[in-house]
């Protein structure tokens, strides 16, 4: 017997992307529990990449909202055109209600995102940038899915989109925003789900330049570095290895050694790992 | 783990074992109301709730708030649900076994450290200064020192100098707090004008701007978080450092204060505790491992792990309260620093000895330390202390 859950896991499978029976579960109820959902998680696991599949397994549009400090409604919600206002006053003596009409109004992600046909994958990313004031906004905006315009009235969703937030720890979210949000860890992928995402995104590569790959990765991640290095960084060193015509790590560890730029990404990682170290992590690997 | 739990025949139907169930999380410090039953409920409804693995993970995602939680999880269900933990949650209420675990901690420190606090406050100030602070004398030194630092940290409670630092301190905290905000709210003399405003009143007019509205920026306070040594070097200031701590944290809601040594400690809640008597009683219960010797490094990294994460945002000032002696190699101190610089706005290093150049196992740390701080100030007397409102103001 497939539950929808398994089906929901071989679609996002075809779409490339490989997730855990948790992950899996919380985005099952996200959708049929119409409750927001916020992904934690350490950088570079793949949390922006499942609003993309999920929004491709459902076929609808991906409507994305990236948090900033100082982020405010004018960027979030939307913001009236000033520039084609004056001219339409100076120019044609445009009166109140044509004014402030949708003509004028410049849509941003959030209303455009409760004003689609079709219900779209929201995504909200690192709202943990943004501040406290605009997390209470979105509070209010995902309980009650309508936004009120002064000059228009207040919008209501056509539809209610699937939203999926994202957060790096940079600032603690507030215990309301939790309550209302269902909640997944995301973690960095064990061996074989590694190898899963590893062999969907590169299906020409060899078998034990993958296992090797996946080996030498896994192990950095237990190295005390600074920043470890997550699936988008594990796929360019694949990439990069076979771009090379490199088949086995331990043959070439001068190359090896080279292509590590596409792991480390601070020169403190970088020194933190000479030739040495890599030799041991391969020999552990090989 | 295998047995499941045997409820007794009153606990009725699947809602009433799930609101024991979250009964049972709340208890053991997530916090859940009645919306998160009913929202439990309505999650197994969507899946197949027979199916034990499943139901695991969908109660997961509904009911647990942040990442801590999410390790915590699978122990609490199994608890509940498979009989393990159930017979001893019985004997004792989840709350006071929390309180009984502490001192367990301590003293597993104690253990570890156990022969480090070889002086106190008063009988050896010469300790300062000369680097020793790691006491070699036996265990029986060790004990007698515990006992002395606690009554030391109530006795220092009603002191004028300690007064006068507090209140350095309230000042300094808000000369440090009290910033502009990004954005931009209306206001009567604002730098810019504030165009959806200067729109409306336009119309009036036939499309002339007669009137300028104006927004500025609004008040954004930035939080302070304090790290204070109270090693063995640090003993003669620490008690004042410590009235500065109370300071700072009674001027501000959000700052936050940590005491370290060899290791770290959050001692917000304490000092924020209005009842001066109880907030003595838990400061020297965490005191325990005053005067020892000093992990800089160590204790950098253990916040940057720990508390880091929550404490810090782009708006925070980082105060170090330290004299600079370390045990630990420099390059951790440095390497503490760096990672803690990215997080927090500004780092800045308060040290009680303003000649720290000349001393060499100082300058070792410090000359690390100092490429990632914006500023070292002294702060040897309460005078020095209260000439830093200048300095932390432009930060």
């Amino acid at each position: 017997m497939t539950t929808p859950q398994d089906k929901l896991a071989a679609d996002l499978a075809a779409t490339g992307y490989v997730a855990d029976e948790t992950l899996v579960m919380a985005l099952h109820l996200a959708r049929t529990l119409g409750r927001p959902l916020l992904l934690e998680g350490p950088a570079g696991v793949g949390k922006t990449e499942i609003a993309r599949a999920l929004s491709e397994v459902l076929k609808t549009r991906l409507i994305r909202l990236q948090c900033y400090e100082g982020l405010d409604a004018g960027h979030a919600i939307y913001e009236w055109n000033y520039q084609r206002q004056l001219l339409a006053i100076r120019a044609e003596g445009t009166g109140e209600e044509a004014l402030f009409s949708e003509k004028y109004l410049l849509q941003r992600p959030l209303l455009e995102a409760i004003r689609q046909e079709v219900p779209p994958v929201l995504l909200i990313d690192e709202i943990d940038r943004a501040d406290e004031e605009f997390e209470a906004y979105l509070l209010e905006i995902l309980s009650e899915f309508q936004i009120t315009i002064p000059e228009l009235g207040t919008i209501s969703a056509r539809s209610r989109p699937l939203v999926i937030l994202t957060a790096n720890g940079t600032r603690d979210l507030s215990d309301a925003l939790r309550r209302r949000c269902l909640y997944a860890y995301v973690d960095y992928p064990d061996r074989d789900t590694e190898l899963a995402i590893l062999s969907r995104r590169a299906p020409g590569i060899e078998a034990r330049l993958a296992r090797q790959v996946i080996g030498v990765v896994q192990e950095l991640r237990r190295e005390d570095l600074e920043k470890k290095p997550g699936i988008a960084e594990m796929l360019d060193w694949a990439a990069a290895l076979s771009g090379l015509g490199i088949n086995d790590l331990a043959a070439e560890p001068a190359q090896v050694q080279a292509t590590l730029v596409c792991l480390l990404k601070t020169a403190a990682d970088r020194d933190a790992l000479p030739p040495e170290v890599l030799a041991r992590l391969l020999g552990k690997v090989a | 783990m295998s047995a499941v739990t045997g409820f007794p025949a009153r606990a009725e139907g699947l809602a009433d074992r799930m609101a024991g169930f979250i009964a049972h999380l709340r208890m053991n410090g997530l916090a859940l109301g009645p919306a998160e039953t009913a929202a439990a409920l309505a999650a197994l409804a969507q899946v197949r709730a027979t199916d034990t693995a499943e139901a695991r993970r969908a109660l997961k995602v509904v009911l647990v708030p942040d990442a801590e939680g999410w390790r915590r999880f699978d122990d609490l269900f199994d608890g509940y649900w498979f009989n393990t933990g159930r017979t001893a949650r019985r004997d004792t209420p989840a709350h006071v076994r929390v309180q009984s675990a502490k001192p367990a901690l301590w003293q597993a420190h104690l253990g570890e450290d156990g022969p480090d606090g070889g002086q106190d406050g008063d009988s050896s100030p010469d300790d300062d200064g000369t680097g020793e602070a790691e006491g070699t004398e036996g265990r029986l030194i060790a004990t007698r020192t515990e006992a002395l630092s606690r009554r030391d940290l109530r006795d220092l409670m009603d002191e004028d100098s300690l007064r006068a630092a507090e209140r350095v301190a309230r000042d300094l905290a808000r000369a440090i707090r009290d910033r502009r905000s990004r954005r931009r709210k209306r206001a009567l003399r604002g730098q810019e004008p504030d165009m959806r405003r200067l729109m409306r009143a336009s119309l009036a007019r036939g499309g002339e701007p007669l009137d300028l509205p104006r927004r500025s920026r609004p008040d954004r306070p930035v939080r302070i978080v304090a790290l204070c040594d109270v090693s063995g070097s640090m003993t003669v200031v620490s008690r004042v450092f410590l009235a500065f701590l109370k300071g700072l944290i009674g001027a501000d809601l959000r700052a936050e204060a940590y005491l370290f040594h060899t290791r770290l400690m959050r001692i917000t809640d304490a000092l924020r505790d209005r009842d001066t008597l109880r907030a003595a009683g838990r400061l020297s219960l965490m005191a325990e491992g005053f005067g020892g010797g000093t992990d800089i490094g160590g204790a950098l990294r253990a916040f940057n792990q720990g508390y880091g994460a929550r404490a810090l945002n782009g708006r925070t000032v980082v105060l170090i309260l330290s004299d600079g002696y370390c045990t630990g190699p420099p390059e951790a101190v440095a390497e503490g620093l760096a990672r803690l610089r990215r997080r927090a706005r500004r780092i800045v290093w308060l040290t009680p000895l303003p000649g720290w150049r000349d001393h060499a196992p100082v300058a070792r740390a410090m000359a690390a330390a100092r490429p990632h701080l914006d500023a070292v100030l002294p702060a040897n007397t309460i005078a020095a202390l209260a000439a830093l409102e200048q300095d932390l103001a432009r930060l």
